[in-house]
């Protein structure tokens, strides 16, 4: 039998500074027995251009996207917020290019955030992961917001041996990233991503979790400049704990 | 063209009575919306969003038709509709009809609108008293401030801040009760009701089809504003109309829910026109204000035409995690939170704030509670474009551009990509544990505005790209 191939999409966060969550989200879909495709044309969805008001410049780097990613059969982002920059922003790039628009559409059912693949593509909720760890789940926004990812995760998360989840009261606020947000309001960013702290603190928890490393960036570094000992791990890399 | 107020912001960010006085009122408002939105209590809540969103997009869409139809209606009541296309106007009407009628004293029921138009400031100028009757709004008033919030204007006021105001303003007593507080507003509004000549409200509502202004409170204050004083003026934005009273229902179901957490204000007032036989209360005369006021600008651009859709309900406010942080006050105009910062570039111009639309995180919890389902991040992200667009027709923006159209250039470009980022990490000043604490300079202003806040971790010493290549030779060599 010939294994089904994914193609993955490694976000240029997780590519350049957090490779290992995307050599974990590999080791996960290889343990499930799919054969990954990493396209080394592939470099980032625009996102923080778009976001940040520069549509020709966004435009561009979709554009390549979908030229890398053409005849992937099935693209996997360990990014919530990368996938809803595919699945739903490119759209919005392209109204006035039919040919381009034409093929975001023929896109968005092909793309996946990593853990909505996990459930409902490889319907797999126990990956037989193995992590000690109290751990508090981060809803990142767009993941939440733009498909609903909200008890997925945890699903996943709580089929993992030797952890303990403990929910925090403000899952759903935001870190306080945003992308350029987060140095053009640099103090109101900082401020945000305390009181989430705050929050993760009063769970007691020693792990974040989340699907979005830009996130876990955001709260990494401000947990560390707090001198606090609680480590941020994206999702991928509990998972493929063992 | 004004510039993020910093300084502003970092005052209300240092300021922890008044961080705690946000973070929990809005924490309460946020707590008791969700609630009576739930399921078990309103199943079709979604449902009463798409509604409400069709109802709005249906009558903007064809407002000229309601707008009419209103003033017909109305007026065959016996009311009179006077259209202004500024602030000005509407001071000028009622000015004129003050004089006219020798009225000295306006009471004022909480409206947005006048707030929008300054219409106090403008009425003061000519000598005649405007006092707000709803107790927060007095507050504010008391204070010279504007609303800190669309609902809630008093929001950031501690009972200890009231104290001290009314100690300082009306010679009372110092009071920190809030019961008793209230009760001290109401013998002072009291005698304001009685002595007044002209009650002015806003309105929530305009029903086309049978021709009434609805006006939904909590404290009384507009039901005795609207029938107290001899003459009522009500002045509302073209774009509350819609067309039937059947749609009310709608968008009651969802405004007290979305605003307190209440299934329904305590009072909803219907007005439609004055005092007629053999009715013994009401107003003599009644009038209904509308006005435009850059309305129809924003009506006239069909992609962010939905802005207009908004009731006013300030959830969007309370679950704004960027006004949880910087208040009301940093906002530049009265409407704060997420609704102000689309609607505030679209009436004053682009390029006066320039900042505004950048003021999320795009985090969405806006869109998510809005009751009319206004997509107010993806207005945010049209407001940008057209930031960055106007900015670059006028030669500005430079360093910022040149840096996006590099991104992308490299973006495009992978080979020059991996090797971008490959030197990157060589030269990144690696730090304890692969962190970046301070950087040597020159640090670019977007570095060194990070590391203000946080710790940022060094580019990885092998990227995914790198990992995977080398995986990839030693599985072929075995």
């Amino acid at each position: 039998m010939t294994r089904r191939r994914v193609s993955i999409f490694v976000t240029c966060i997780i590519d350049q500074i957090f490779p290992a969550v995307g050599i974990a989200m590999t080791e996960v879909l290889e343990r499930l027995g799919y054969a990954v495709d990493f396209r080394e044309g592939q470099t980032c969805c625009g996102q923080p251009a778009f976001n940040t008001g520069y549509r020709d410049e966004a435009r561009a780097v979709a554009r390549h996207f979908l030229d890398v990613f053409r005849d992937a059969e099935c693209i996997v982002v360990p990014s919530g917020s990368c996938t809803s920059m595919i699945a739903h922003h490119f759209a919005d790039l392209f109204h006035d290019d039919p040919a381009a628009l034409s093929e975001a559409h023929n896109l968005q059912s092909r793309v996946f955030e990593f853990s909505q693949f996990l459930l409902n593509e490889a319907r797999v909720d126990d990956i037989a992961a193995r992590f000690d760890g109290v751990v508090t789940y981060h809803d990142s926004c767009h993941a939440l917001r733009e498909f609903g990812i909200k008890d997925g995760p945890r699903r996943l998360l709580a089929r993992v041996q030797g952890l303990t989840l403990r929910e925090m009261d403000a899952a759903e606020e935001c870190c306080g990233f945003g992308g350029t947000f987060s140095v053009k309001f640099p103090e109101v960013s900082g401020a945000m991503a305390r009181t989430k702290i705050e929050s993760i603190r009063r769970t007691g928890a020693n792990t974040v979790v989340s699907a979005d490393s830009s996130c876990l960036m955001q709260l990494q570094g401000a947990i560390r400049r707090a001198g606090l000992n609680i480590r941020t791990l994206h999702l991928a890399e509990v998972l493929a704990a063992t | 063209m004004s510039l993020i107020p910093v300084e502003d912001i970092r005052r209300t960010l240092s300021d922890q009575k008044l961080q705690t006085a946000i973070y929990a009122s809005t924490g309460r408002l946020i707590d008791k919306r969700r609630s009576t939105v739930a399921a078990d209590g309103l199943p079709d809540y979604q449902e009463l969003r798409a509604q409400a969103n069709r109802i709005k997009r249906h009558t903007l869409d064809n407002l000229d038709f309601y707008l009419e139809q209103l003033e017909r209606s109305l007026e065959a009541h016996g009311g009179k509709v006077i259209w202004c296309d500024t602030g000005e106007d509407v001071a000028d009407f009622i000015l004129g009809l003050a004089k006219d009628r020798g009225a000295r004293l306006i009471v004022k029921s909480k409206s947005m609108t006048t707030e929008e138009i300054h219409l106090n400031q403008r009425l003061e100028h000519h000598r005649l008293e405007a006092v707000e009757t709803d107790l927060g709004e007095y507050i504010v008033q008391l204070a010279d401030e504007r609303p800190y919030h669309i609902v809630a204007p008093a929001l950031h006021k501690t009972r200890f801040d009231v104290a001290r105001l009314f100690t300082e303003k009306l010679g009372v007593p110092r009071e920190e009760v809030i019961e008793k507080q209230t009760m001290i507003a109401r013998s002072v509004l009291r005698e304001k009701f009685l002595a007044a000549d002209i009650g002015v409200t806003g309105a929530n509502f305009l029903i086309a089809d049978s021709g009434a202004v609805v006006v939904v409170e909590n404290e009384g204050n507009a039901r005795l504003t609207s029938s107290a004083p001899k003459i009522h003026i009500a002045v509302a934005g073209i774009e509350k109309v819609i067309p039937r009273a059947q749609d009310l229902g709608v968008f009651l179901k969802l405004l007290g829910r979305s605003a307190t957490g209440q299934p329904l204000t305590v009072y909803t007032s219907f007005l439609s026109g004055p005092r007629r036989s053999p009715e013994s209360d009401g107003p003599g005369e009644f009038y209904l204000v509308l006005l435009d006021n850059g309305r129809t600008k924003l009506l006239a651009d069909a992609a962010k035409r939905e802005s207009l859709f908004c009731i006013r309900c300030g959830a969007c406010l309370n679950s704004c995690p960027v006004y949880r942080k910087i208040g009301g006050h940093n906002y530049p105009w009265v409407y704060s939170g997420p609704i102000g910062a689309v609607i505030t570039p679209q009436y004053h111009g682009i390029l006066h704030d320039p900042w505004l639309p950048y003021a999320s995180s795009l985090c969405g919890a806006c869109g998510e509670v809005c009751p009319v389902k206004i997509d107010i991040p993806r207005l945010l992200l049209e407001l940008r474009s057209e930031v960055v667009a106007e900015k670059t027709a006028q030669g500005g923006n430079g360093a910022e551009r040149t840096a996006f159209r590099m991104f992308a250039w490299v973006a495009r470009h992978p080979g020059l990509y991996a090797r971008f980022a490959a030197l990157a990490a060589i030269l990144a000043p690696h730090g304890h544990d692969g962190w970046l604490r301070s950087i040597p300079p020159p640090r670019p202003r977007a570095l060194r505005n990070w590391l203000s806040q946080r710790d940022l971790p060094a580019p990885a010493k092998q990227s995914f790209r790198q990992w995977w290549r080398a995986r990839s030779r030693i599985r072929q060599s075995s």
